[in-house]
């Protein structure tokens, strides 16, 4: 039974393009990359993004002239084993189109902001070879999402699933011999290989559930499986949703495998902002709301979908407070903001979960794109200072196009500076106007305040909450938009006010128009983003209705206010520690004082990392230990393989095969052919004697020999 | 018996005795002689059966040219005589006892499978005039030009091959 | 009137001592006398059967013989002089360094 339907009229046709514009884009840097400049492969690379955005938009118009409804778009037959037909086919229908337009849409402006940002990148680590290598991957990324939110089976999810975390693990690791501060170091690396695996672990819960899934329902297409949801016992289906919830909180980073996401920040700040805020960690999210069917049909999964987002909302925010990297305090935002969408689909407010993936990639990857604005503003200010006052920007340059080994030293000895520290800031607002604002306007987003478009869809989360009685999930909610607003405002006092703490933020200096132009559109999107489900017009809300279950959310005035009381309150708070008196250079962070033991938990993620580490790696790094010195070296190896099977091998080969059947058989043989031949010869030898007469008389004999055979023949 | 078989047996008889003669003496320059004898009783049988072209380039190439070139070298080297010498003592009297094997292996073997259709009779005048040079000429002019200039060709490279062998010392010595 | 196989034994004769003198005769040049005698001896009998066959092939292919046979013993004497100046001597025996 297939509910989506294939459609003729249109730009449907054109669904491939959603994947195959970016790999285009990707196979013309790897073919003719390496002759263009770095501007061609950006704007290539952009330009393909940008393609597969006109795609997206050209479908989501078709869906609306088609009425909404769902269009399948057949591609490739992919495995046909006898009945089992699992093709590649596109899923248009309006919660596919919404996520295509987001991760296409910002991932073009993330494309053109990486056009500049690469640039000076790959010039302060000093390997400009590189550049091509980003945006190959980045297309790579697009693509691998386009088949994530256009599949229209778990399957191909799936396939998307698995190439978005490749190109995760592939840009996380950009860096990998050496970490954002330009240092040999395998930081990098393992930041890449911690995200992989934690997302195998994620990844491990999704099979399972796709195994259930095949099990019960024998099938993988999305229409298929929901119009059984009805015939199957409510046990199977919270067991698939809840594995699946282990593999949305591996991709989504959600409690307990959220750990990957900070440490991803190592990869270049446009990965982060892409990849790990706006489009592959919402994938989860988008999971959840694309089955909705299943989810809705147990609401004890839903209660612990719930919980799960609203308890990481909370803690991850708690954690932001004490951290002191710009782009860390980031990443623990996203994490919390991810915890709010996934405990909005808990709730079974798909929409108003949707709406926040959607508010949330605006704003976040606008305020990853300033902090990485303000990061490459302090290597440039950095780079002054070291190299004295005159314009040595372009002699960088030059130093770098030379390559590593002539300049690579000249910076190591010096004192390490991070660029992404906090402490290193304070006084940006003079220097970096323009990024201010941009950043601003991200955080007021990102803390909830009217009218930016994140006040419009936490609310709705919050609102939803109230109303369906989740309130337990409620409460966490507010609490951690407070602890949202405050550590935004922490974030701003002492990057963009007070002194500067370092030399650097002094010296820093605002980007040039392209990277600060993408993130004006950001910021535009993400001041009105949320005209896309006002309360009372509910644009988003229609345009989903035709997909999924939607309920249309009612603005509850009391929630909105509590909300917004309580983010301008955290912000005054944030005023009074960190805005009134600026941090001073070196200076102990004001809050550690009177919170004590807490902040320092804060300050160390809980400890989280840690215990993993005593938990989970070091008993599994021992069991390798004992598997690999007991098991395999002393038991497999020195008894079983050496003694038993090398052992009794050689004493066969040694007593039976060598001595009696190789020795007094085959040797035997041999020596004795050989010994007959030399006799032969030797015997020979004789008619070979050297005297030409000799020769001819062998040779008349023949003749005569002959002669006789053909007489007597 | 007719008057050219008897001519043939007694020239058959000193074409027989000179090869012989060829093959005992002890003297290369006897040999040699005994060998011009030969040609020249083969010339006869040649002129005989009517091949009067082939009978003059026998005396003049062969008993002539061929003979004279081998006597001025045995003078040059002054190898008339080798010097006794005792080794393979067995290889004359089993030369001897295959080579007698081998003339009645052929004689039989022609005899009784080769045999043509007719005898040899003496040939007309007109045979060993300029008829038959005529008509060799037109045949190794046109059917047989090729295989006649490629003829030349290894002549003047034996000529050549042979200056060169012996002046190769010269050749070095620069 | 002669038959024709009195022509061929004599040939066949003449071929045979010229046989056994390359077999069991020292000397270089006498050798080549001998293969000489056996040239001879196949000339004698390809005219004798051309003249049998009232054919001319056979007078042409010993006229080609002859012309062969003379470049042959050009090349060949020359090759006697050059041995004899190395080994001072043309006694086959001694022509025996290939001897394995």
């Amino acid at each position: 039974m297939h509910l989506s339907e294939t459609v003729n009229s249109g730009f449907f046709f054109l669904a491939p393009w959603l994947v195959l514009a970016p790999v285009t884009g990707l196979l013309f840097n790897i073919v003719f990359g390496g002759r263009l400049g770095e501007k061609a492969i950006g704007w290539v690379a952009s330009a393909a993004s940008g393609a597969a955005f006109v795609v997206s938009a050209l479908l989501a118009w078709s869906l609306a002239a088609n009425g909404g409804h769902a269009v399948s778009v057949p591609f490739a037959e992919w495995i046909h084993i006898g009945s089992l037909e699992l093709d590649w086919t596109f899923r248009v229908d309006s919660l596919s189109t919404t996520m295509m337009l987001v991760v296409s849409g910002v991932g073009t402006l993330i494309h053109i902001y990486a056009i500049g940002y690469m640039h000076e990148d790959v010039r302060f680590k000093r390997d400009p070879g590189r550049f091509r290598r980003f945006f190959v991957f980045l297309n790579l990324f697009i693509a691998a999402m386009m088949i994530l939110v256009s599949g229209d089976s778990y399957l191909m999810l799936f396939v998307g699933w698995e190439g978005v975390g490749l190109c995760s693990f592939l840009l996380i690791g950009f860096w990998y011999e050496m970490d954002t501060l330009a240092r040999p170091s395998w930081a990098n690396s393992d930041a890449a290989k911690k995200a992989f695996i934690t997302n195998r672990v994620g990844d491990f819960g999704f099979l399972i559930a796709g195994f259930i899934m095949f099990w019960v329902f024998g099938s993988f297409q999305f229409d298929e499986v929901f119009s059984q949801v009805s015939t199957i016992a409510p046990g199977i289906i919270i067991a698939i949703t809840l594995f699946m919830l282990v593999g949305v909180a591996g991709k989504s980073a959600q409690i307990p495998l959220y750990v990957w996401l900070p440490d991803a920040m190592a990869g270049p700040t446009p990965v982060s902002a892409l990849i790990h805020a706006a489009t592959m960690v919402t994938a989860g999210v988008y999971l959840i709301a694309r089955s909705a069917p299943l989810y809705s049909s147990v609401p004890e999964a839903q209660n612990i979908v719930a919980l799960v987002g609203a308890v990481t909302a909370l803690f991850a925010a708690t954690i932001a407070v004490g951290q002191y990297d710009i782009k860390r305090v980031l990443a623990y935002s996203t994490i919390s903001q991810l915890g709010f969408m996934v405990a909005a689909v808990g709730m079974g407010a798909y929409v108003a979960g949707m709406f926040h993936l959607v508010t949330h990639a605006f704003f976040k990857a606008l305020l990853f794109l300033s902090a990485g604005s303000v990061i490459l503003g302090l290597e440039r200010g950095h780079h002054r200072a070291a190299h004295g006052h005159h314009d040595d920007h372009g002699k960088g340059k030059k130093k770098a196009g030379k390559g590593k080994e002539e300049s690579g030293d000249e910076e190591y000895h010096e004192e390490v500076f991070d660029p992404g520290d906090m402490r290193n800031m304070g006084g940006l607002r003079k220097t970096m106007p323009v990024t201010f604002w941009l950043y601003l306007i991200g955080g007021l987003s990102l803390s909830g305040i009217f009218p930016f478009a994140g006040f419009w869809s936490k609310d709705e989360i919050l609102a939803d909450a109230f109303r369906e009685g989740f309130t337990g999930v409620y409460w966490l909610l507010t609490v951690a938009a407070f602890f949202t607003a405050l550590y935004v405002g922490r974030q701003i006092w002492m990057v963009f006010f007070g002194e500067p703490r370092h030399e650097a933020a002094a010296h820093a200096e605002e980007s040039p128009p392209v990277i600060i132009t993408p993130l004006a559109v950001l910021a535009f999107l993400a001041t009105f983003g949320g005209a896309f489900n006002l309360p009372g017009v509910h644009t988003l809300t229609d345009w989903l209705e035709h997909t999924i279950e939607v309920h249309a959310g009612e603005f509850i005035w009391s929630v909105a206010i509590i909300s917004t009381m309580l983010a301008l309150l955290a912000i005054l708070v944030s005023w009074l520690i960190y805005g009134r008196n600026p941090l001073k250079a070196a200076q102990v962070d004001p809050l550690k004082r009177p919170l004590g033991f807490i902040f320092t938990g804060m300050e160390n993620k809980w400890y989280v990392d840690e215990l993993y580490q005593a938990v989970i790696i070091n008993p599994f790094k021992k069991l390798s230990q004992f598997l690999a010195d007991v098991i395999d070296e002393r038991f497999w190896h020195d008894w079983f393989h050496e003694k038993v099977i090398a052992g009794t091998y050689n004493w066969l080969s040694n007593i039976a095969l060598d001595r009696y059947f190789d020795q007094r058989g085959i040797d035997a043989f041999a020596n004795a052919l050989g010994a007959w031949t030399q006799s032969l010869s030797a015997a020979l030898r004789k008619v070979q004697n050297g005297f030409v007469r000799s020769y001819a008389l062998s040779v008349l004999l023949g003749v005569v020999v002959i002669l006789g055979y053909l007489i007597f023949k | 018996m007719t008057l050219d078989l008897a001519l043939f047996l007694i020239l058959a008889l000193v074409a027989i005795a000179a090869a012989l003669g060829m093959l005992l003496s002890r003297n290369a320059v006897y040999s040699a002689l005994f060998l011009v004898l030969n040609f020249v009783t083969v010339a006869v049988f040649y002129l005989l059966l009517g091949a009067p072209f082939i009978a003059m380039a026998q005396i003049t190439v062969y008993a002539g040219a061929i003979m004279v070139l081998f006597l001025f070298v045995i003078m040059l080297l002054g190898a008339e005589r080798l010097p006794d010498a005792k080794v393979l003592p067995w290889q004359k009297p089993l030369a001897y006892g295959l080579a007698f094997v081998l003339a009645a292996e052929a004689t039989y073997l022609f005899v009784t499978r080769a045999r043509p259709e007719g005898d040899i009779l003496p040939p007309e005048a007109a045979v060993n005039t300029l008829d038959n040079l005529r008509a060799l000429g037109i045949a190794l002019f046109s059917d047989y030009l090729l295989p006649f200039e490629v003829t030349s060709i290894l002549l003047l490279v034996a000529m050549v091959g042979a200056i060169l062998l012996t002046k190769k010392e010269k050749w070095e010595r620069k | 009137m002669v038959p024709v196989e009195y022509y061929i034994i004599l040939s066949a004769v003449l071929f045979s001592i010229g046989v056994a003198g390359v077999v069991f005769r020292r000397n270089a040049l006498v050798i080549f006398m001998s293969i000489e005698l056996m040239l001879n001896a196949a000339n004698l009998a390809i005219v004798a059967f051309s003249s049998a066959l009232k054919s001319l092939e056979g007078q042409i292919f010993v006229f080609f013989v002859i012309a062969v046979a003379a470049a042959e013993v050009a090349v060949g004497l020359a090759l006697i002089v050059e041995i004899f100046k190395s080994k001072r001597s043309i006694d086959v025996d001694q022509m025996n360094s290939m001897k394995g």
